[in-house]
């Protein structure tokens, strides 16, 4: 019984440490992953209640954005999360952006100027690819799902 | 042998809280919960109020939309219920005028026999269905009251009126454990928490003749839930209105903290009505997200009604995948488990409904993925109306002037990933035992486990893709 109870445990530590050392050599595979050549990027963004044309703008790590925002309605805002850069539009008086896309991930870009009922909801994305955060988690799901049924399989045989 | 979750903790570990004296006078005290009630309904006239003036005005500067739809979620999805289990039902002051008018008095026990019609609850509806339906209607109107202060106060008025006329005409909180919207999640996800009102020594229970936790006595009403305290093997229905605590006069209640999710491996009165609920809440979640933390603009037109049309698909889709999709996709994975254990002699709607339990952990880890997404960037609005509460320029804390300032929401993505990565955790390690709960042998419970395993891993990568991807 408790030999069987050691192994148990034994091998949920292993699980676990494995887990670990999987996702750990993941993301350092993609933190070291060289980027597509840095370019130059400009977006024109629209913004209208409550959206922005476009909604999703998708760069590569290291590139060079440059945003103009343009308002079709009323005073809207931009900012961006993870970078914690803003700007705003009038209509009929742009904003404008500039920053190096050095943060791998999906960001939202949101309203910061309250422009209406759903102004907390007016949303869009920066991808700056490869987006390893998705992809590290996404893995981690992976490992541990697999990982499981294994362990599974492992104690049994251990048991039996 | 020990059954350990995660090879670490031991699901029978229990702390009980109300060992210490300080909590157990609490707990025995008739002040308590009331005075956490009447707290909580100043506030809530306070939502009401700043609702009503508050008119068809941007909902971010609103104090009963803040309240309502930030604090009190958050607090909800973060704290209370995966912590403290239904410690919102206790506090909760929708259903304490029907108290009052049952009762004939606030504070004191005045008598066994309660006013008002008493009459029974339809026995067919003793069940969550009628909470599945009027919670998913109501996220309908999600584009209104979560935006637009008279919505929110229509939305709480309504309740709190209904929850009172339920109370003339129908016995006990019929309203709480049959209407309420908020009860249902509330009662499903408790299943996960982290504390648990519990009987201590059965044997003093057996010889206990007259049940005073059920019937009630000069210190106690008999448990307003209609439950019977002295055999609670679960949380769902639990109000943790206390009164067992006062009504029994051998001190037999206990109040434990305990392994996050033991009550999934309890198997009484699992039904359709809970599975159901498992996957309205996951529907409703992802319809969620995609309209308030999407990019997507004819989304947000769909929801907020600018067109009929739009808010029609909307509804459509909304309760379609909801009700009819989600479910459609567990049952397909559930005929396959059944199919991959070999075990015929398992009933499909057992093995449905038995792992429809897995998604709890699951569940509760996308609202909160969800709730920071929404508590981040929307959190310091707060600091503004607790000032401002009826927006007529007070500066009540000095805050009124903080700008709007995200917090963290940088690591936004890595918040989330991390939170599904656990519940998803939680929700393997009681999903191999629901397995083993489910097939009669070791070797069927693995290989039906597989099917299901694979729907919850494709859940989460499909959450993290809608999250962060």
């Amino acid at each position: 019984m408790k030999s069987h109870k050691v192994t148990k445990s034994q091998s949920h530590m292993k699980s676990i440490r494995a887990i670990i050392i999987f996702s750990f050599i993941v993301y350092s595979l993609w933190l070291i992953a060289s980027p597509a050549e840095a370019a130059e990027r400009f977006f024109e963004i629209k913004a209208k209640k409550f959206s922005y044309t476009p909604n999703i703008i998708t760069v590569n790590r290291g590139d060079a954005v440059k945003i103009r925002l343009l308002s079709e309605d009323v005073h809207h805002g931009f900012f961006l999360d993870g970078y914690g850069i803003k700007t705003s539009a009038h209509p009929g008086m742009e904003g404008s952006l500039k920053f190096i896309a050095d943060k791998p991930g999906r960001y939202t870009f949101r309203c910061s100027v309250t422009c209406g009922e759903f102004h907390p909801y007016m949303v869009g994305y920066l991808v700056v690819g490869p987006n390893s955060r998705f992809w590290l988690f996404a893995a981690i799901v992976l490992v541990i799902g697999i990982g499981s049924i294994i362990t599974l399989n492992r104690v049994k045989k251990t048991n039996g | 042998m020990a059954d350990k979750l995660f090879g670490l903790i031991d699901l029978n570990w229990r702390f009980e809280l109300t060992k210490l004296k300080l909590i157990r006078n609490l707990f025995k005290s008739r002040w308590f919960p009331l005075l956490a009630i009447i707290l909580n309904l100043f506030v809530f006239v306070i939502i009401l109020i700043s609702g009503l003036i508050g008119g068809f005005s941007a909902g971010n500067y609103n104090f009963g939309i803040m309240i309502v739809w930030i604090l009190w979620w958050v607090m909800l999805m973060f704290i209370l219920v995966p912590i403290f289990s239904r410690a919102w039902c206790l506090m909760c002051p929708f259903p304490v005028f029907s108290d009052w008018l049952q009762r004939g008095a606030l504070f004191v026990v005045t008598g066994l026999k309660l006013k008002g019609l008493g009459l029974k609850w339809p026995k067919a509806l003793k069940n969550m269905w009628v909470m599945n339906i009027l919670f998913l209607v109501t996220t309908f109107f999600s584009g209104f009251f979560t935006v637009r202060p008279l919505a929110t106060f229509i939305l709480l008025g309504g309740i709190i009126l209904l929850a009172f006329l339920i109370g003339l005409v129908f016995e006990k909180r019929s309203f709480c454990l049959y209407v309420c919207p908020v009860s249902g999640f509330q009662g499903l996800y408790s299943q996960f928490a982290m504390a648990e009102v519990r009987r201590k020594d059965p044997e003093i229970c057996k010889n206990h003749k007259v049940k005073t936790c059920y019937v009630g006595n000069e210190c106690g009403y008999g448990c307003p839930w209609m439950l019977t305290p002295f055999n609670f093997t679960k949380n769902t229905y639990c109000g943790m209105c206390l009164e067992c605590f006062k009504s029994c006069p051998h001190d037999n209640m206990a109040f434990n903290l305990r392994p996050p999710g033991v009550d999934l491996l309890i198997d009484e009165k699992r039904g359709l009505d809970e599975a159901w609920k498992a996957f309205i809440m996951l529907g409703i979640a992802m319809v969620f997200f995609l309209t308030m933390q999407g990019p997507w603009g004819f989304l947000k037109d769909w929801v907020r009604g600018a067109s009929l049309k739009g808010y029609l698909t909307f509804i459509s889709l909304h309760t379609a995948f909801s009700l009819l999709i989600v479910p459609a996709i567990f049952f397909f994975f559930s005929y396959l488990s059944k199919s991959f254990s070999g075990a015929k002699e398992v009933s499909l709607k057992k093995i449905f409904t038995n792992f429809s339990y897995t998604l709890v952990p699951l569940g509760l880890g996308v609202w909160i993925a969800f709730s920071v997404g929404i508590v981040l960037p929307n959190g310091s609005y707060i600091l503004h109306i607790i000032s401002d509460p009826f927006a007529w320029g007070w500066n009540l804390f000095g805050t009124r002037s903080v700008p709007w300032t995200p917090v963290f929401t940088g690591a936004l993505g890595y918040l989330q990933g991390a939170v599904l990565v656990l519940f998803y955790l939680f929700s393997l390690a009681y999903g191999t035992r629901l397995s083993k709960q489910t097939y009669p042998t070791e070797e069927q419970a693995k290989r039906g486990w597989i099917p299901i395993l694979i729907f919850l891993t494709l859940a989460t990568l499909a959450f993290l893709w809608l999250y962060i991807g």
